[in-house]
Parts: C-alpha cells; sequence; structure tokens
C-alpha cells in the first residue's frame, strides 16, 4: 500500500462526507465551508493524479475566488429567518433520490463494464506542471485562450448591468 | 497506484450528491452550490482520464471549464441579487413569474 493509494482512502471520504453535508445543512454559510473542504480534497486528489497546476487553480479560483464570492453574497443578501424557511414535502424528495440513484447506479454500471484503458502502464508526471499546460495553452490552444479573455469581459458588462440600482 | 475506475466512482458519487442537492433544496444559493460540485466531479473525471491516457487535452479542457464556471458563479449570483431585491426571497418556489 503506497502513499498515493493511503492519500486516495484518506481524501475520498472526507470529499463525500462533506459535500452529503453541503447539500444538507440549512445555513447556507455552513454550506460554503463544506464546500470549501470538499474543493480542498478534490485539490489534493489532482495532486495524487499529477495534475499540480489544476491542484493550484483549484485551490486559487474555487476554494478561493469562487467560494469567497458566495460568501459574500450570502452576507451581502441578510437572509435572516429565511435560513429555515419551510424545506417542505419530504414526499416529493423520493422520486428525486430515486432518480439521482438510478443515475449513479448506470455510471458505476458503465465504470464497471469500460474498466481502466488498458494502456499508459507508467504514467507522466511532466504532463501536469506549469510549463507543459502553458505550452499547450500558448500554442496549439491559443484561440480559444483568447475567447476566454471575451467570455470574462461579457461576463463582467452582465454582473455590472445585473448588479446595478436602477436610477430614477 | 490507484485504478482509474475508483476515480470514476468517486466522481459518479460527488456528481449524484450535487444532483440531489439541487432537485431536493428550496434555496437558490444552495441550489446554485451543488452546481458547482456536480462541475467539479465532472473536473476529476477530465483529470483522471489526462492523467492515466497521458494527455494534456484533458486538463486544457478543465482549465476551460474552470473559467466558464467562474463566469458563471459570477453571473448566477448578480441574478441571484437582483432576484432577491425584487421579491425579498431565494426560495425558488415562490420565484415562478416565468411559470405558466
Amino acid at each position: 500500500m503506497n502513499a498515493e493509494t493511503i492519500l486516495f482512502f484518506s481524501v475520498a471520504p472526507v470529499a463525500v462526507v462533506s459535500a452529503l453535508l453541503m447539500i444538507t445543512r440549512r445555513n447556507p454559510v455552513t454550506g460554503v465551508l463544506f464546500l470549501i473542504v470538499n474543493f480542498f480534497c478534490l485539490a489534493v486528489l489532482y495532486l495524487t493524479l499529477h495534475a499540480q497546476f489544476i491542484a493550484v487553480i483549484q485551490i486559487l479560483v474555487y476554494a478561493g475566488a469562487i467560494m469567497v464570492l458566495f460568501l459574500f453574497v450570502i452576507m451581502l443578501l441578510d437572509l435572516g429567518d429565511e435560513t429555515r424557511f419551510a424545506e417542505k414535502g419530504r414526499l416529493r424528495k423520493i422520486p428525486a433520490v430515486a432518480l439521482a440513484t438510478a443515475v449513479l447506479v448506470e455510471i458505476l454500471l458503465t465504470v464497471g463494464v469500460l474498466g481502466s484503458p488498458a494502456g499508459q502502464p507508467e504514467r507522466s508526471v511532466e504532463i501536469g506542471t506549469v510549463e507543459f499546460i502553458g505550452h499547450a495553452l500558448y500554442t496549439g490552444y491559443l484561440l480559444p485562450f483568447e475567447i476566454t479573455s471575451l467570455l470574462l469581459l461579457a461576463a463582467m458588462v452582465g454582473i455590472i448591468v445585473l448588479a446595478k440600482k436602477k436610477l430614477g | 497506484m490507484i485504478p482509474l475506475s475508483y476515480y470514476l466512482s468517486l466522481s459518479a458519487v460527488l456528481f449524484t450528491i450535487g444532483v440531489v442537492g439541487v432537485l431536493t433544496r428550496r434555496n437558490a444559493i444552495i441550489v446554485f452550490m451543488s452546481i458547482e460540485l456536480m462541475l467539479n466531479s465532472v473536473n476529476l473525471t477530465l483529470v483522471g482520464f489526462s492523467s492515466f491516457l497521458g494527455d494534456v487535452r484533458g486538463q486544457i479542457l478543465v482549465f476551460f471549464v474552470m473559467a466558464v464556471a467562474a463566469s458563471e458563479a459570477a453571473v448566477g449570483l448578480a441574478i441571484i441579487i437582483a432576484l432577491f431585491r425584487n421579491k425579498q426571497t431565494v426560495n425558488i418556489d415562490e420565484i415562478n413569474i416565468m411559470k405558466w
């Protein structure tokens, strides 16, 4: 049992439990904090897959920027008693859980039938480095990379228009 | 070495938890966080395949997914703020003006 296996089996349950706690907590702030735990677990899993750059980005962008934005909005909204508004209708949760379980069983069956790809017994460590990904991004994927900047610009304009208070 | 199927199974479990969250919760912010969870579980699949096939394209795709997720989170939260300003609630059962 090598370090990678120990790391996987210590982090994967934490990821699942924190995800479950995230969708069951009443208070959205608690949910955000459990989701951050989940994102850190995923970053560790990326490291076990030798995806160093993605792991760092996961912590910086997801656990850092996006979740801070969530916390910021929750605190801005001042939900007050909104945190215990009636999550009524226990009955209608049953078909939702049944549907999700069907999806899970289907995916797991597919994974079980297909199994792991046989090729590539020795995994490349260099593939996930900043150097390797940066090179790929700025040569073969330069156009999509530049289009991403347009996407971010459009998002920025949209957010300002949406969140602006109406004048007059 | 951990088989790829372990990563895929974990990803499937996280995705299912996200689906349950979207379908059962009524708080728009928690529904939104469940969507983020689903995006992340798919990212885990992509990184897993990328690593096991020795192909960088999976990780490039994860990079773009993260850029889209960041914009989507910001726009979605702006919509939630606008909704809250108009309806004073984030309960998605009460937000039904587009329903007929």
